[in-house]
């Protein structure tokens, strides 16, 4: 185990490194920077000012210092300099986390709240009403974007009850909060949970298959002991793989709700630094959500011990 | 999680020139057993669709998006591009089904040449990642040793990024035109083509008819090519099916914030970011119309994906 978590961590950096030198590379094969945005917007280019602008923001080094002066930084708690807001990036990051957190815990939950018990339900009743009706309605979630599911809500709203329910800057206490978040993380997760539904129903119907299953029967089991303890707990794998890469790739999903809804969290900002070339915070941001990637993938593997005693870490 | 080898079977080679390996020989043989009339393409046709009836409803819709995107001038009179302050935001009507946006130009006409680029894109995409991921799949798993080694990090650290996220990074460093979106879009697809074409290069490398070929003294290259790849065709056409639907989302995220396909191409997802949440109150029809028309393509090709997965890949198969 000890030197399977070795193993795993080192990996683990050596991901995360590479992608930092794929982003920064990106980055970096654009064509004009944020001195050109600038210049571009009074119609003329002053060159003096462009090179002074360009020296102050260190663009002018070579790319291997700006490299190693990012990483550096970053090792040493220095996340740069926005060139937006001329503030330190981290101090744009930082207040910009605990929303997309909420929205993205919000977000889980209602995947599995809503996916695993459908798919419960989808598999016991097998080609019955609930089933075909299930599997409609998931493939239409799954090809329904996001952001137009989250415009269709507020259209929603507004013809019905008059007001679109738009995150404010400040909620008015907890339970406010909690309601105008719910909608977005609802819009988000139900493409998720219909993901989740059809996976637990697959992986339910070929365990419900099993002699097991049929002892717990004629022991005497109840349905619902036998549907959620002894068949649920072995279909549960694949279920918390793809639970697993639906958290890591959270952040692709909020980057587009959180610009329909007007949240002020990290994936609408993403968005906003990506226009304006804001190299800092576009670089810690995509950095940021590889580690948050990569750290999921590593608890994912971690709860299979948990869920299957059967597999064990170690060589 | 490794994806499980192709199901088709490989042929020994028969000694001629060019040996039959291609999986169509199975695939028909497996379509005689359930009992189909194999000699006839019309009653192979009637026993895939009463077998398969979403996924006949699928490839209608996918065909359906075809021909309006090929034909979009005969089947809207009005340009997509022109612009009439009087009408603007106006309601639909006989002259505009569905009605008009902010600078009066026809939704309807709009809509249609929408899916000109929506399917370009997709399809660009699909095909670009496809041919990629093949030439890194096969070379990885055929090759192995350093090349699968290396090739192996640099897929796992593409897939560190979120599909969309690694999309948004890609557009905004390419800058915005439609053949630079289609780029954006094809290399998040890389890993998952190359990840199922290496695990069955793998298997396959070691399969007798290779070392047939290997003994007749065809080079590497050609075992590689002719009877190594016909051999994951259906994975591959697989993949590349439900890729189509990812592909228009992407595409569409994409251009909703912005980063996508830019003007004067008509984009389904631009459509609703020019119109969004104010539009919402007032002009529902601009909101409604191109959403509509995104999830019923990617609709279509979800249920086409479906019934080839369960056709071509049956272990690859998600329901009973």
């Amino acid at each position: 185990m000890g030197a399977y978590l070795v193993r795993r961590t080192v990996l683990l950096f050596v991901t995360v490194l590479g992608v930092s030198i794929i982003i920064f590379s990106l980055m970096r094969i654009v064509p004009g920077n944020v001195a050109d945005i600038l210049f571009e917007s009074s119609g003329y280019i002053d060159q003096e000012q462009k090179a002074k602008i360009e020296a102050e923001l260190g663009l002018d080094k070579p790319l291997v210092q700006q490299y190693t002066g990012w990483i550096g930084g970053l090792l040493k708690g220095d996340f740069g300099f926005s060139y937006m807001s001329e503030r330190p990036a981290i101090s744009e990051i930082v207040p910009r986390m605990p929303v997309t957190f909420k929205l993205g815990a919000l977000t889980l939950f209602f995947t599995i709240v809503f996916g695993i018990p459908l798919g419960v339900w989808s598999a016991v009743r097998q080609n019955g009403i609930v089933d075909n009706t299930l599997r409609m309605i998931t493939l239409s979630a799954l090809s329904l974007p996001s952001f137009w599911c989250g415009l269709l809500v507020l259209m929603f709203a507004v013809h019905v009850f008059g007001v679109i329910p738009i995150y404010s800057n400040e909620p008015r206490g907890i339970w406010h909060e909690l309601a105008l978040l719910s909608i977005p993380a609802f819009v988000v997760g139900f493409r998720s949970s219909a993901l989740i539904v059809r996976l637990t129903r697959s992986s339910m119907l070929e365990v419900l298959r099993q002699d097991y299953i049929r002892t717990a029967r004629a022991k005497g089991a109840s349905e619902q002991t036998i549907h959620y303890h002894h068949a649920l707990k072995n279909a549960v794998l694949p279920i918390i793989t793809l639970l697993g890469i639906e958290a890591s790739h959270l952040l692709g999903g909020l980057v587009v709700i959180e610009t329909v809804f007007n949240i002020p969290g990290l994936g609408r900002y993403l968005v906003e630094a990506i226009r304006w070339r804001d190299y800092p915070i576009v670089q810690n941001l995509v950095l940021f959500s590889a580690f948050a990637v990569v750290i999921t993938n590593f608890i994912v593997d971690m709860l299979y011990a948990v869920f299957d005693p059967r597999i064990k870490y170690s060589e | 999680m490794s994806p499980p080898p192709s199901d088709s079977t490989p042929h020994i080679s028969n000694g001629s020139d060019a040996p039959d390996t291609s999986p169509a020989g199975s695939f028909e043989a497996e379509l005689a057993k359930a009992g189909a009339n194999v000699r006839s393409r019309r009653g192979m046709a009637v026993f895939l669709a009463r077998r398969y009836p979403l996924g006949g409803v699928g490839l209608a819709i996918v065909l359906l998006f075809i021909f309006v995107a090929v034909f979009a001038p005969y089947i809207t009179s009005h340009d997509p591009l022109s612009t009439n302050p009087a009408i603007s935001l106006g309601a639909p009507s006989a002259a505009s089904p569905m009605g008009t946006d902010f600078m009066g130009r026809d939704l309807f006409s709009r809509v249609v040449y929408g899916a000109r680029t929506s399917l370009a894109v997709a399809f660009g995409a699909t095909l670009l990642g496809v041919l990629f991921g093949v030439l890194i799949g096969l070379a990885s798993g055929y090759l192995g040793g350093w090349v699968d080694l290396t090739t192996q990090r640099f897929i796992d650290m593409l897939q560190a990024l979120p599909t969309l996220i690694l999309a948004m990074a890609m557009a905004a460093a390419l800058g915005p035109s439609l053949v630079n979106t289609i780029i954006a879009i094809a290399i998040p697809k890389l890993p998952s083509i190359a990840r199922v074409i290496r695990a069955n290069t793998l298997s396959l490398r070691e399969m007798p008819f290779v070392e047939a070929a290997r003994a007749m003294g065809m080079s590497e290259m050609r075992i590689a090519l002719r009877h190594i790849l016909p051999n994951t065709l259906a994975p591959l056409i697989v993949l590349a099916t439900a890729g189509l639907g990812t592909a228009i989302l992407v595409e569409a995220s994409l251009s909703f914030l912005g980063l996508g396909v830019p003007e004067p191409h008509p984009s389904w997802g631009r459509m609703l970011s020019e119109s969004a949440a104010e539009y919402v109150r007032t002009a529902p029809w601009l909101v409604i119309f191109p959403g509509l028309a995104i999830t019923l393509a990617v609709f279509g090709t979800n249920l086409l994906g479906d019934a080839l997965r369960d056709l071509l890949d049956p272990r690859q198969r998600t329901s009973n």
